[in-house]
């Protein structure tokens, strides 16, 4: 039973990554009707924003430390970060320990940049292009992001941990009386998703910018012909997903240590899930990307790939295969999306 | 000849001088010359131009008459790389019948791989070929190890139960490849004064087929098949409401593309018996994708000079370092200098694909036809430019 539990666990975090990143692939499918590749290199881009805050919050001074000798009887020479000599080394040492969250504030308007830029300078010319074109175009991006990205800062993965107080495992199956430890930096990221998800339906349900952008998704035509330019609305979705994306990036950081090409791995997974959610869907996106996400933990337990050896390897496109030849347009696809 | 319109003979035939007479035209610079680094005319990278020079005639055969965009096809080339080397190690060193087994066993994969995914078009058809052939990738690299020896990749060994011929050679050594008696490996090498050029049995082979192979697409391109699969392309609906069934057709253009793509894997392993799985991954299928569209999608020729154009850069533009730049740009003054080298720096050497991404984009959004576009806008703007009173046609391109 509580193997069950922890692979469910296991898979929720994993779910809670495919389902951001999904769920910004939504976003701009929804809108823009354009067919984003370059949407793993916008996760890749968050999670470097965590890698960048980290070596900023880092920039240290040599200091030579008198009472400190190595064995040559030398004095020793110290490191410390500015941070640190600025407020002090508590509370500097503390937010040098905590740049992983503290990152999130700083890759948002960083990410909803990028997002900006990238809908203004390319897409925008690609709305009324094949969805062959817009795979393309998205898709050379996102090579040439990710080989940025390389130049700057090698190809090897980097170590961003998360904070200290977040970085043990924590006791859960003690909250319903079970005996399993599970660690705390996934129950956070969980967390984390839930909000943000919670935060994107919300946005969309209940404010008026949101009533809007919901209407022209579903007739964006009539919605310009009612004097709104819902073009600029729709630029301004696109800065939100690209921002979703970024922070999802952020946050995992710690449970995968960033390299280059993470973007293009989750790249693949994120593009069935939103196929298995039904193109244009959001809420299809969310459940498809936890649920692949819980499927694949539990493909993973030695006692079901004891049964079909490989499973593990293959359930997501199993799932996804079986789903699109079953139900055609995904799990809660809407008619007419990309059916032509 | 040969069933073709003239116009097509002529393309054919210039692929031929092309391709037969690469050797020299690949080494147009004198071996101890500074400029010999861009000779790009060595076996093992002529090798590879005309391989996936076949790779992209084959995937243009689906994406560029039916529209159907692949992101699976490597797989075909993978499981072809396969076969063939399993013919090598069960059967015999010869090529023919590692040729044939490739070819055939790709077949009937993408048979399978496409009797189910052509049942969604767009998007949907892409991941459909995308799951599958990651699915074979991940596979390739756990369970099926037996079949391809996972990570290390499958190669040949002393040990191997060859029935037709000899496990070791006998000095100990693993045979070579050969074509009835003619190693793959043997090359010829004639020096002109300060030119040193290279014939490679193994390249001529390629070459060969790859004409076959381009003969076979021009025929397929100027049939009724395939003028019903490009009908397909530009209406599927309708075909469908005029009571014919699309299926069989786009199939046999999938099987037919599946096919190249599995000769152009046995080839591969031809020239250098090893298969590993990284073949099969999805970015090598974008690779592909690139290659079709940089030269023109849909055109003839276009996925030939893309295969040739993307292996070109990727083997020259990855040799270039920063020394090299600086001989380069030694006329200006030193802090110039060294500003174009800082530059110049991220698109040499490790960063060529950063340069192949940013090439690639700019072409999707300014030339939709590729090079070969390129080609036809220069040709028309020659043309135009030197108005009525010359009649004579500019620089020729190729048609199509």
């Amino acid at each position: 039973m509580d193997a069950i539990l922890l692979q469910i666990l296991n898979g929720l975090d994993k779910g809670s990554a495919y389902a951001l990143i999904a769920l910004g692939l939504t976003l701009i499918f929804g809108t823009l009707g354009v067919v984003n590749f370059a949407h793993g290199a916008l996760f890749m881009i968050g999670a470097f924003c965590a890698v960048t805050l980290q070596r900023v919050l880092n920039f240290s001074y040599e200091d030579v430390d008198e009472s400190q000798k190595d064995f040559l009887g030398n004095a020793l020479k110290v490191k410390t970060p500015y941070v640190e000599a600025w407020f002090g080394p508590e509370f500097g040492g503390a937010i040098i320990d905590w740049a992983v969250p503290l990152a999130i504030l700083f890759a948002i308007p960083i990410m909803i940049a990028v997002g900006f830029i990238m809908e203004r300078g390319l897409i925008k010319h690609f709305y009324s292009r094949p969805h062959a074109d817009q795979i393309l175009v998205t898709f050379g991006l996102a090579i040439a992001l990710q080989e940025v990205i390389k130049y700057f800062y090698g190809a090897n993965p980097i170590q961003t941990p998360s904070p200290e107080a977040l970085s043990g495992v924590a006791n859960v199956g003690a909250l319903i009386g079970m005996d399993f430890v599970y660690p705390v930096w996934r129950i956070v990221y969980f967390f984390f998703s839930v909000v943000i998800i919670g935060a994107i339906f919300s946005f969309l349900q209940f404010t008026t910018f949101g009533m809007v952008v919901r209407a022209g998704m579903a007739d964006r035509e009539t919605v310009g012909l009612l004097g709104i330019n819902i073009n600029r609305r729709f630029t301004i979705m696109f800065g939100i997903a690209a921002a979703v994306a970024g922070l999802a990036g952020v946050m995992y950081t710690p449970i995968n240590s960033p390299n280059y090409h993470m973007g293009m791995d989750f790249l693949v997974l994120s593009f069935v899930v939103v196929v298995v959610g039904g193109m244009g869907s959001l809420p299809g996106a969310v459940l498809a990307g936890f649920m692949l996400g819980i499927l694949e933990s539990f493909a993973s337990m030695n006692e079901i790939k004891s049964i079909i050896p490989g499973i593990d390897q293959i359930i997501i496109y199993v799932v996804a295969i079986i789903i699109l030849l079953t139900r055609p347009r995904g799990l809660m696809g809407r008619k007419g999306v990309m059916e032509e | 000849m040969f069933g073709l319109e003239n116009k097509d003979i002529r393309m054919l035939l210039v692929v031929a001088v092309l391709t037969l007479c690469a050797p020299f035209i690949l080494n147009p610079f004198p071996t101890d010359s500074a400029l010999a680094q861009f000779n790009a005319g060595y076996p093992d990278l002529m090798q590879r131009f005309v391989i996936f020079g076949i790779f992209a005639v084959g995937f243009n055969i689906l994406f560029g008459l039916t529209g159907y965009l692949s992101f699976g096809h490597a797989a075909f080339l993978g499981v072809g790389s396969y076969s063939a080397v399993w013919m090598f190690k069960l059967l015999s060193m010869n090529v023919v019948p590692a040729i044939v087994l490739s070819v055939v066993i790709s077949g009937l994969f993408a048979l399978l791989i496409g009797f189910v995914s052509l049942r969604r078009s767009g998007i949907y058809f892409s991941i459909l070929t995308l799951a599958f052939a990651q699915m074979s990738f991940n596979l390739a690299y756990s369970v099926l190890t037996p079949i391809t020896n996972g990570e290390t990749g499958l190669q040949l060994t002393l040990d191997d139960p060859r029935i037709l011929g000899v496990s070791a050679t006998a000095d100990g050594s693993i045979p070579v490849t050969n074509l009835f008696g003619i190693e793959m490996r043997s090359t010829y090498e004639m020096v002109v004064g300060p030119w040193a050029f290279q014939f490679n049995a193994g390249y001529y082979l390629c070459a060969l087929v790859l004409l076959a192979a381009f003969y076979l697409s021009i025929r397929i391109f100027r049939s009724p098949f395939g003028m019903m699969l490009r009908a397909v392309k530009s209406n599927q609906q309708r075909m469908n409401y005029t009571g014919l069934n699309t299926k069989p057709y786009t199939l046999a253009a999938f099987v037919i593309s599946g096919m190249y793509a599995g000769l152009a894997g046995g080839l591969m392993a031809s020239m250098d018996p090893l298969a590993g799985a990284e073949r099969m991954q999805w970015t090598a299928s974008g690779e592909v994708v690139l290659m079709t569209i940089l030269g023109g999608a849909g055109t003839l020729i276009g996925p030939v000079l893309g295969a040739g154009f993307i292996k070109y850069f990727e083997n020259i533009f990855s040799k270039i370092n920063d020394q090299v730049l600086h001989s380069w740009f030694a006329f200006m003054p030193d802090g110039l200098e060294d500003f174009v080298v800082f530059v110049v720096h991220p698109f040499i050497g490790k960063g060529w694909h950063l340069t192949l991404g940013i090439l690639f984009m700019l072409v999707v959004v300014f030339l939709p036809g590729g090079l070969v576009e390129g080609g036809q806008r220069i040709a028309k703007w020659v043309k135009t430019r030197k108005g009525n009173d010359d009649e004579t046609p500019g620089k020729t391109t190729p048609a199509e």
